[in-house]
């Protein structure tokens, strides 16, 4: 398909804004930790590994999630946090396995290191669970080709794009990401869907992901 | 007062533009907010610019207060304190006083709100005139270690509420309600906040006869033991045997504070051989605040126990070092070694403060950093934002919310 064709059906791109329920549960320990790791909502696990991409839209050196930060300056644990730091969340379809790899790696670290459980937080410092609430939104903003999905990507909000990137694909389960979704099967651009799916977004701060999915796209219409 | 527009050259036309989205989905919904003052402190204060705002976006948004006498200010200060964690002497009279204002305040103020937003403790007993309407209770105090005896009082009208929201994570409690999670913010339109020319900074820093000749480190904050007034003039000595500079202590006047005069004094005392330490006691005048801020090389807030520490916020946002503890809302704002340095102790400031001196290139950094994060989330917009998504979750269950 020529890369100025129009798609049958247009991309419409929607925000995401997002609120942060307390659910007051805590823990001082690692034990304390698995347990409600176990059994917190899907949205806290959520929270608490995508938490940072919204409020750190630079890249900083906080780890990619708040258990490994907690693991690691609260509880001194270095190693557990590097190896809690290390999930790559990009590779887990569903929060259900990212859930379960989290757990499996602290059990796996408990098991082989039993000291571990010993050590706790001080007063103050403990673990607060906490749950993302998101709410979407269809923006007023349409686009029918390649040449208006980069207009429009250049001034809507980083909330739209983290929400098409990274929510509609884990939180929502839709396998992947919407604008690879829509350059598939909407204008049959397997090149360029392609090329969007295999960016670890995780490592992209949300300005600079515009950046590149702008590129890719001006790239395939010779801009 | 600013209207919403002249926030876009600040957050982008789109922040704006969601903004909007969300007041259209309240058009019809009537939002009431009650809190104890119209003037004086942080609600009164976040309160006069976010009610004109939402109603600029739309939203039909009213304001009104309860009434009080003497006695039940002096109560509500009393359970203001308790739920801070200080040692207060709460008795039955106490509660007594309290019930019988707030029964004439159920009876006496018009309700007529979808939407009831009841800001801290004071008017918490109006949620007896609960309706078919939606009631929230803004809890701005640090809740995080309460007196078991004031909470347990509190607790009986809180769980009538439909939700509640607090300023941190370590605020929350068991509580069968809701609760969201929603931080305080600057707002940079104000005369706190607003960009300042150069001549408004120096003749601030003239006017109080410090000069800038060498770095000068900062801390504005009231007079009380909680800001460690003393720790800081401490690790200020440490750091003076290595790099000259000059310290401001800056602060309100506490008139009717005998403590705070205590801590004054003691802090005149041990400045008082020290001509590069100025303590200024500064009228409440937030355009000097905002000069003295501006023209520091680094912003102190060594606090021993913070609500939230909005100050560092402020200091951020001008772009600023910051040097300070880690307690309260303080590790939200700054994360250490990129938005500012974090410390725990005296010795840890100092060595902070030194690093930074010695270091301008990498303090420049930090502040610039501080101030980008400050932009994506502690600025007035974000909160309106917050406000408005806690106002339709009212509305909708589930944790995703097709609007």
């Amino acid at each position: 398909m020529s890369p100025t064709a129009r798609a049958q059906n247009p991309f419409r791109f929607h925000t995401r804004l997002h609120l942060s329920e307390l659910t007051g549960l805590r823990a001082s320990t690692l034990a304390q930790l698995l347990e409600h790791l176990r059994s917190v909502p899907g949205s806290s696990i959520y929270h608490h590994t995508h938490r940072y991409l919204q409020q750190h839209q630079y890249l900083s050196p906080e780890p990619p999630n708040d258990f490994a930060h907690w693991v690691t300056n609260e509880l001194g644990d270095e190693e557990l946090g590097e190896r809690l730091a290390s999930i790559d969340t990009v590779r887990f379809p569903t929060i259900r396995r990212l859930r379960n790899r989290i757990v499996g790696v602290i059990e796996e670290h408990i098991e082989k290191n039993p000291s571990a459980k010993r050590r706790f937080a001080d007063e103050g410092e403990e673990f607060h669970f906490i749950k993302s609430i998101s709410f979407v939104i269809s923006t007023k903003h349409l686009a029918w080709d390649l040449g208006e999905f980069a207009a429009v990507l250049e001034k809507i909000t980083v909330d739209s794009i983290y929400y098409h990137m990274f929510e509609a694909r884990l939180r929502l389960e839709r396998g992947q990401n919407d604008f690879s979704l829509w350059f598939e099967t909407s204008l049959g651009e397997t090149g360029i869907a392609e090329e969007i799916s295999r960016l670890d977004p995780y490592t992209h701060t949300l300005e600079n992901l515009r950046r590149t999915i702008i590129r890719i796209v001006e790239k395939r219409i010779g801009r | 007062m600013p209207n919403i527009d002249e926030y876009v050259p600040i957050v982008g036309q789109s922040i704006v533009d969601d903004l909007r989205l969300l007041a259209e989905r309240l058009r019809g919904k009537v939002v009431q907010h009650v809190n104890s003052t119209a003037v004086g402190g942080g609600v009164a204060e976040i309160l006069n610019r976010m009610v004109p705002l939402l109603r600029e976006l739309g939203v039909d948004t009213r304001w009104d207060l309860i009434k009080g006498g003497e006695q039940f200010f002096a109560v509500t200060k009393k359970f203001h304190n308790a739920l801070h964690g200080s040692p207060e002497e709460i008795g039955q009279r106490d509660f007594d006083v309290f019930l019988a204002t707030s029964e004439q305040n159920v009876r006496e103020v018009d309700i007529r709100g979808d939407i009831v937003f009841i800001h801290d403790p004071q008017p918490i007993a109006l949620v007896k005139r609960r309706d078919d309407n939606k009631w929230i209770w803004r809890c701005h105090v640090d809740v995080s270690n309460p007196n078991r005896k004031v909470w347990k009082f509190l607790r009986e009208f809180i769980v009538r509420y439909d939700s509640a929201v607090f300023s941190a994570p370590s605020f929350s409690q068991t509580l069968p309600i809701r609760q969201f999670l929603i931080t305080p913010s600057i707002d940079p339109l104000s005369d706190k906040n607003r960009e300042l020319p150069e001549e408004a900074v120096a003749a601030v820093f003239e006017k109080y006869g410090v000069p800038r000749d060498k770095p000068v480190i900062t801390q504005i904050s009231r007079f009380d033991r909680l800001k460690d007034p003393l720790g800081v003039i401490a690790a200020y000595a440490q750091v003076k045997r290595y790099n000259d500079c000059r310290l401001v202590l800056a602060g309100g006047t506490a008139a009717d504070d005998p403590e705070g005069a205590q801590v004054l004094r003691e802090v005149q005392e041990r400045s008082r051989r020290d001509p590069d330490i100025h303590v200024l006691l500064l009228p409440q005048n937030d355009l000097e605040v905002n000069a003295l801020q501006r023209g520091s090389t680094i912003i102190v807030q060594k606090s021993l126990k913070e609500g939230f520490g909005l100050t560092v916020s402020e200091a951020l946002w001008k772009a600023k070092p910051v040097v300070a503890s880690n307690v309260g809302g303080i590790p939200l704002q700054v994360t250490h070694r990129y938005s500012g340095l974090l410390c725990h102790s005296v010795e840890g400031a100092a060595f902070a403060l030194k690093q930074l001196l010695t270091s301008p290139d990498y303090a420049r950094k930090l502040g610039e950093n501080g101030r980008e994060h400050v932009r994506n989330n502690f600025l007035l917009t974000r909160h309106l934002r917050d406000y408005m998504l806690v106002f339709l979750s009212l509305y909708h269950e589930g944790d995703i919310v097709n609007l």
